[in-house]
């Protein structure tokens, strides 16, 4: 019983590191793409270098990004049955197909296309180029699409019956299971955020090269594009946040209550939580800061609404209160943060001094990872707020995993940490490297085989190649020569 | 249900077809990496890289197609198979992260480039051994008990499932080959060339291993290969798969470019309709069969309509992006 126990949560530990892990990757391929391509259809468009430029030098980082997404991606697809094999048998007939629907339209469109979007302008002609980055951002849609509908079928499950073998079965209606009740609200949410992650990141950029040189104009250009999205986005997500919560308390209110600190329940208007520490032991929030009755102005709009607590929820349903309390808090957070960049830049457009005002460039540099803290936030509030289900309602996560050995799962989780902190740091190292580089006229794109302009990448050079290694002996005397 | 029989049996063959696609399409990426070391560093290196740059992400989804199909027509088989096999998949899944990432790494840190390098050949060489016991461990019998594996921790590591894994090692070094044959030229053509005919060989003794072992591994293999009336629709594999492999030898020999590849995919192909005669009409053998373990009607249907749909259109965008990149790889790269 307690060795089970043990591999239980090391199997959870396991996938909640590599699902945060390729979680960051998509966050920022999803928006990458898609500036990607309004970057090459200005290109088209106005015929200006500088958009070229620009396309070029997010090439090169998208390049890395997405090779981390695929390979951390592949890792998940796998992981549901090796580490949650009950889980796959049970509920294989009702997700499965839907993840096979990402494979069939987005996978392979993605990474059809994606070899004559890094390598193919010279081979196709700017306008196929143009239609193959268009069919990768796409492609990152349709993936997000899917895996959201699969995620938000495990947070409201609708539309499936129970077959005589334990086995969720689909019901009449696919359209019920693929446009769950949380679903459209969870897509656009999610997808926002990839989103505005992306534009901090470019705007973060652009700033760090406007601190150095205020007259670049491809800094100037893309700091710009990054500030209109953080002025004009960052209040939708706000927005839509809003009303995902909504869902949420309409379906999962045990969720809410444990992202409000509401241990009891307040039948005349229930206080918004702004800080506090919560004791789950003794059922309340310490040192609560408090706003009287903004919970229920939030929520039902209306002060004097009534709100149920997790007083009304057996405690062997209840989620763990102290991550979902915490992790929405800083989600909440970095949003605010994100909006106040956003009308700061407003304010500095309107003063005409955009790109001379290093206060707001240093603030734009530090929020530039924001957004990945507040997608994985984001994401830890939704996944342990659903705890101690992972079907919400319908099936414990204690009761989906596989019958492994908690020895077998903490080797795997062992090798999954060293591994992923090595090659992704090593991989986030080059993109910064590259980020590094300011943007210039006649920016190279994604090269093979041609060390010359990468070798000045600002990566030091590493130590001479040592005599007696086997990759430096000459070999049978065939050697390849250039030019033939 | 006289639908659902062909339902699942559809699926069964969609399924082998996404198999055999990642088999041979990864396959060439893979045995570049494995026979990576061999090559000089530099030009020739990089060529043989930049051969599979653009196409290698396209040829791994098959593997996501794989998988991802398997777990939405077979939950049952998913469920068991990956946990009785729980090391290799995930000695797959790291091997496949540090060839992926080499890619573009080594690319971006040329002081490092030895080191990425060696990423990419172990990664290649951990997935494709990995791959290989895999589906040894899956010929040779997986314990199941109710709806779950109930073997130990080792059942997949039998000389077996060895051998599974070196044919499968020496498959892929073949298919890399002998796509380096259509892909170079001049010396490193010439090179590339005799490392297929190293690898046929190998391919072929260990196909020829596996086979005999099959026999032997259980009763019921043994049965349909060697007894009157299925001898009589087994026996065209092996004698294909022998013509084929002459014709290989052959070609290998000779100055020709893309046959050998060509030849080696024929190779493959009658492999895996011998790994079919095998194993059909199971999933896990040897107690689970796939109308046991699929998904129901409805879920069947639902993903019969996209792959209707979609897979004419893969096929297609694929195809062109292969052609894009068609010829001879220069020195340059793509630019």
């Amino acid at each position: 019983m307690f060795e089970q126990l043990d591999a239980l949560l090391l199997a959870r530990i396991q996938f909640a590191f590599t699902v945060s892990f390729h979680f960051i990757f998509p966050a920022f391929s999803i928006g990458l793409a898609s500036y990607l391509a309004v970057l090459e259809g200005l290109w088209l468009k106005t015929g200006k270098q500088l958009y070229l430029d620009l396309f070029k030098y997010w090439l090169k980082i998208f390049a890395i990004a997405f090779a981390m997404g695929v390979v951390s991606g592949i890792v998940m697809s796998y992981q549901f049955g090796t580490n949650w094999s009950v889980f796959s048998d049970i509920a294989g007939p009702v997700i499965g197909p839907l993840m096979a629907y990402e494979v069939l339209t987005a996978f392979f469109l993605e990474a059809g296309f994606l070899g004559v979007m890094l390598f193919g302008m010279n081979k196709v002609g700017k306008k196929l180029h143009f239609a193959a980055t268009l069919m990768v951002a796409i492609g990152t849609f349709i993936s997000a699409f899917w895996i959201l509908s699969v995620n938000s079928w495990m947070q409201t499950p609708v539309g499936y019956e129970i077959g005589a073998n334990g086995q969720y079965l689909p019901g009449d209606s696919w359209w019920d299971i693929v446009f769950n009740p949380s679903f459209p609200y969870r897509l656009v949410h999610t997808v926002i955020a990839a989103y505005l992650t992306t534009a901090f990141v470019v705007g973060g950029v652009g700033a760090w090269h406007l601190l150095k040189d205020r007259t670049n104009l491809h800094a100037r250009k893309m700091f710009s594009m990054a500030m209109w999205m953080a002025a004009i986005v960052a209040p939708i997500q706000i927005f839509a946040g809003d009303l995902h919560g909504l869902n949420t308390l309409e379906h999962q209110p045990q969720k809410v209550m444990a992202m409000e600190g509401h241990f009891e329940s307040h039948p005349d208007g229930a206080p918004l939580i702004l800080f506090g520490i919560p004791n789950s032991e003794e059922k309340r929030v310490d040192y609560a800061i408090e706003i009287p009755k903004a919970s229920s102005v939030i929520l039902k709009h209306d002060p004097n609404a009534p709100l149920a607590g997790l007083d009304t929820i057996p405690d062997d349903e209840e989620p763990p209160v102290g991550i979902v309390f915490w992790s929405f808090r800083i989600m909440v957070g970095i949003g605010f943060a994100m909006l106040g960049i956003g009308v700061w830049s407003l304010l500095a457009r309107f003063r005409k001094k955009l790109y001379d005002w290093p206060m707001l460039h240093r603030a734009a540099l530090v929020m530039a990872p924001s957004g990945f803290v507040a997608v994985i936030a984001g994401w830890i509030t939704t996944e342990v707020g659903r705890q101690p289900y992972v079907i919400y309602n319908l099936l414990r996560t204690a009761d989906a995993a596989s019958p492994l050995d908690a020895p077998a799962v903490a080797a795997s989780l062992l090798a999954f940490v060293v591994v992923y902190f090595a090659v992704f740091g090593a991989g986030v190292w080059y993109i910064l490297h590259l980020m590094h580089k300011p943007p210039h006229a006649g920016e190279y794109g994604v090269k093979r085989g041609d060390t010359g302009p990468i070798r000045t990448a600002g990566i030091t050079p590493g130590p001479s190649q040592n005599p007696g290694d086997p990759d430096t002996l000459p070999r049978d005397h065939e050697e390849a020569t250039d030019g033939r | 249900m006289d639908v659902n029989v062909d339902l699942t049996t559809i699926w069964a063959f969609i399924i082998a077809f996404a198999v055999f696609a990642y088999v041979v399409m990864d396959g060439f990426d893979l045995g570049i990496g494995i026979l990576f070391p061999t090559f000089d560093v530099g030009p020739e290196r990089d060529r043989a890289m930049n051969s599979i740059a653009p196409v290698w992400d396209g040829n791994e989804t098959w593997l996501v197609l794989g998988g991802g199909g398997l777990f939405a027509a077979f939950p049952l088989a998913y469920a068991v198979i990956l946990p009785a096999t729980y090391p290799l998949i995930i000695a797959m899944l790291l091997g496949l992260v540090f060839r992926g990432v080499a890619f573009e790494y080594r690319w971006r840190d040329p002081g490092h480039r030895r080191y990425w390098d060696a990423a990419f050949t172990g990664g290649s060489l951990v997935a494709a051994m990995a791959q290989g016991m895999t589906l040894g461990a899956l010929l040779q019998g997986i314990e199941v008990v109710d709806r779950s594996y109930a073997g130990s921790w080792f059942d997949w590591l039998t000389p077996y499932t060895l051998l599974t894994g070196l044919g499968t090692v020496a498959g892929y070094a073949l298919l890399g080959a002998t796509w380096l044959v259509w892909k170079l030229d001049g010396e490193s053509q010439h090179h590339a060339r005799k490392l297929g005919k190293r690898a046929a060989w190998a391919t072929l003794v260990l196909m020829g291993g596996v086979s005999l072992y099959n026999v032997f591994l259980n009763a019921e293999y043994a049965e349909r290969w060697l007894t009157a009336p299925e001898i009589y629709f087994a026996a065209p594999v092996p004698i294909l798969t022998a013509i084929v492999a002459v014709m290989l030898l052959r070609a290998l020999s000779v100055n020709r470019h893309s046959k050998p590849f060509w030849l080696s995919l024929a190779l493959f192909f009658f492999g895996m309709a011998g790994l079919g005669v095998t194993m059909w009409p199971y999933v896990v053998p040897p107690g689970l069969t796939i109308w046991e373990a699929a998904a129901p009607e409805r879920s069947q249907i639902f993903m019969l309509v996209g792959v209707a749909i979609t897979m004419p259109l893969i096929i297609g965008y694929t195809a062109w992006a292969y052609w894009v990149f068609r010829g001879k790889v220069a020195d340059e790269g793509y630019h």
